[in-house]
């Protein structure tokens, strides 16, 4: 399955029987006949059948959220009489953190850390309420409201936690229990399929723009080792063999032990219309569920391995094109804030 | 070296920073001789550009000396004296091909933050927010320019650094608003703003055939340098309805082409005028369009609105049912100079234009702060400044210009 994917009948059975997460791809139930076309297509497109529910609940916390600000920024009075709560600046602020939650909750890609801010805000009220409701002289209707809040929260938690399990979702399948990770993505680079393919084929060029690769050596004509580090400190290194090649069209690859990057990948150099060079497309497929084979691809990819890619194909076009990556570091600055630092170093790079 | 660094909204400090090094074999390092301030620099003075960083060295528009090349700099020599264009651009993606350099696909490294907000990333640009790359800037006494063998054009030593220095932003930016209007044969072009973009582009229009060009501003010193330079018709839209002199000046039918030289800070009177500064201060609305408001609405139909601007984010309440129902073409961009600077230069050898012209003040790099709010509230008529990295420091020698700096300090 994952092999058709990138368009590769020979390695369909490869990766079943031999490849990585083998019983994942089973116990899955994905069969062979899928055409890889339509995954790639539902791959891409983000949560399909399988996240509606979770989308309709994101959704009405949102307008919750959006809700209960309105009416604790417009009339903090009321809302504080109804809870028990006196202060109406609080009530300010209190809508105001609701307002922000509900308007990122509804208009930001990902939701999963704007929910996550609706879980901390909720804490933060059931500690105040409980507050009211020990000490305070209104404790009924302070009751009520903890126990309101307190379903609320449920419904965050839950809510918040499914976006995050799935955030990988991004580039999941929309079917529901489903664990591989299928990525694409492409970059339109001004020079001929055969340049861009021979610069890529020589290996040893990687890491001049793949940013986690510490080094790539081949050892033979397919096999090559790879070395990468991640954050923190991790290391990882694996052997890769080409499964497929076409001079000038494709390479196709796979991890052959179980290395902790278990992983099968291919780029395919596209000639773009209109003779606007190449369009460079990278696929790849893993499992990051599939015990300890993916786990460590997931951490050298972080959190949004998508943006990982692209940020590595646009560096490829930029060594392509002109010859270097386009840099600031090492320029002069002022004095840097320790917001200013942490970025510098990091850079503003993913 | 000195340079001109921000800290925030209404803060700046000239200080010392180290000096730029090459970091990349395609740069340069210019010695800068004279360095401008941009309307667009004020947007970040007052704190209406997002992606700054405390520390971030200020300036797009400088001229100078080379005094080191990467190694594979070829076009370039120590001593070749040059004027940089402001976008930095590869020469050599889809875009610069093209000669659309400010779209250079190449050149900024914070791309993907871009994306975020405009979909697709422009051109890195020097002094600008780290949405655009966060490169240093030229209000400093040397600055590093990336690409150096595309973008900076060598300038010859007859012609002084005002004449030449804005080559770099304003001029080829008035130009390119200009040109986008598509001027014909006895067309009436009328422009808002007449700080430095707006004067460059009212001459060019001149410059490109416009039978009338109408100046629109509230201060008259702006106003009359408009009249003077480009022989304009001029509107204060302080004293008259502008809407209605526009029509009674076209015999109904609006300009030919309207250009927004105002940008994201417009200012206007009235309900709308408040409605804006209320949301621009609740950042409900990034970006304050008056000047667009009014440039669409009084455009004749089926004509032109270029708008320089700058814009950068979210704009409120913009007639966009005008431009549908009146068949208006929107032209904007920031500006192509890489594509100008050669064409501009002869004229400017011609004699055809003297952008000398804009220049109101001449300080030195330390008055920068001082210089802003005066550029800012358009105290003493200021039009446009000019200052001087090394006004007090007679020698080249970095390790004398430290001290001096020191000693100024």
């Amino acid at each position: 399955m994952a092999a058709l994917l990138i368009g590769r009948e020979l390695m369909a059975t490869d990766i079943t029987q031999q490849g990585l997460g083998r019983s994942r791809l089973h116990s899955s139930g994905i069969s062979g006949s899928e055409p890889g076309a339509q995954f790639a297509r539902r791959g891409l497109q983000r949560g399909s059948d399988g996240l509606q529910s979770a989308d309709s609940l994101e959704q009405g916390l949102g307008w919750f959220s959006i809700a209960l600000g309105t009416a604790a920024v417009a009339a903090p009075r009321l809302v504080g009489w109804l809870s028990g709560s006196r202060s109406p600046t609080i009530m300010r602020l209190v809508g105001m953190r609701e307002l922000s939650a509900g308007i990122g909750i509804l208009t930001q890609t990902d939701r999963a850390p704007w929910l996550w801010s609706r879980v901390i805000g909720d804490t933060f009220d059931l500690a105040a309420l409980s507050l009211a409701f020990t000490r305070g002289n209104r404790r009924g209707r302070a009751g009520v409201a903890l126990a309101a809040v307190a379903g609320v929260t449920a419904l965050d938690v839950i809510a918040a936690l499914r976006l995050t399990g799935s955030r990988a979702g991004q580039a999941t399948s929309g079917v529901a229990g489903r664990i591989d990770i299928y990525l694409e993505r492409s970059v339109a680079v001004s020079k001929s399929p055969e340049e861009c393919y021979r610069f890529w084929r020589r290996l040893e060029n990687l890491p001049r723009f793949m940013q986690s690769l510490e080094s790539v050596r081949q050892l033979d004509e397919q096999r090559s080792h790879w070395i990468a580090s991640g954050p923190l400190g991790t290391r990882l290194e694996w052997t890769s063999e080409i499964t497929a090649e076409r001079p000038g069209e494709e390479i196709a690859w796979r991890t052959l032990e179980d290395s902790g990057a278990a992983h099968a990948g291919s780029v395919r150099f596209e000639t773009a219309p209109g003779g606007r060079g190449t369009i460079v497309r990278v696929s790849l497929h893993y499992s990051p569920l599939g015990g300890t084979l993916g786990a460590g691809l997931v951490k050298l990819l972080g959190h949004d391995p998508q943006s990982r890619i692209r940020e590595d194909l646009r560096r490829f076009k930029q060594v392509m094109e002109t010859g270097e990556i386009a840099t600031t570091r090492g320029q002069p600055t002022g004095r840097r804030s320790l917001f200013g630092r942490v970025t510098q170093q990091w850079g503003l790079t993913v | 070296m000195k340079a001109n660094v921000w800290y925030g909204r209404e803060e700046l400090r000239v200080e010392n920073v180290p000096d730029p090094k090459i970091l990349n074999p395609r740069d340069a390092i210019v010695r800068i001789t004279s360095t401008a301030i941009c309307g667009s620099d004020l947007h970040i003075y007052d704190g209406y550009i997002p992606g700054m960083l405390p520390g971030d060295i200020l300036g797009h528009e400088f001229m100078g000396e080379v005094v080191e090349v990467g190694s594979e700099v070829r076009n370039l020599k120590v001593g070749d004296r040059v004027v940089n264009p402001f976008p930095i651009a590869c020469g050599a993606c889809f875009f610069c091909q093209q000669k659309m350099h400010s779209l250079c696909e190449n050149s900024n490294p914070n791309a993907w933050l871009a994306e975020k907000l405009w979909g697709h990333s422009p051109a890195g640009l020097f002094g600008y927010s780290h949405l655009l790359g966060g490169y240093a800037g030229g209000q400093a006494q040397y600055a590093r320019i990336p690409f150096a063998d595309v973008g900076p054009i060598k300038v010859p030593q007859d012609l002084s650094d005002e004449q030449v220095l804005f080559l770099s932003d304003v001029f080829p930016t008035g130009y390119m608003a200009a040109e986008q209007c598509g001027i014909r044969a006895g067309d009436t072009v009328a422009v808002w703003g007449c700080g430095p973009v707006g004067l460059f582009a009212i001459k060019s229009a001149r410059l490109l055939g416009a039978e009338r060009v109408i100046a629109i501003d509230r201060f008259p010193a702006r106003l009359r340098k408009a009249s003077q330079w480009a022989d304009a018709e001029t509107l204060n839209y302080e004293q008259v309805n502008v809407a209605e002199a526009l029509e009674v000046m076209t015999g109904g039918r609006g300009p030919d082409a309207c250009i927004d030289a105002v940008g994201l800070e417009g200012h206007a009177h009235g309900a709308f005028g408040g409605y804006d500064r209320l949301k621009q201060a609740l950042m409900l609305e990034s970006d304050r369009p008056p000047a667009l408001r009014q440039a669409l609405t009084t455009c004749r139909n089926g004509g032109t609105v270029s708008i320089p601007g700058v814009y950068g984010g979210f704009l409120d309440k913009v007639p966009f049912g005008a431009v549908v129902n009146k068949a208006l073409t929107i032209r904007s961009g920031q500006t192509h100079v890489q594509r100008y600077m050669q064409p501009l230069l002869e004229l400017i050898e011609k004699g055809s234009i003297d952008p000398g012209f804009v220049v109101t003040h001449r300080l030195r790099l330390e008055d920068a702060p001082r210089a802003y709010r005066m550029f800012r509230d358009k105290q003493d008529s200021c039009i446009k400044v000019v200052l001087q990295p090394w006004a007090d420091v007679p020698t080249v020698d970095a390790d004398k210009v430290e001290e001096t700096g020191r000693i100024l300090h």
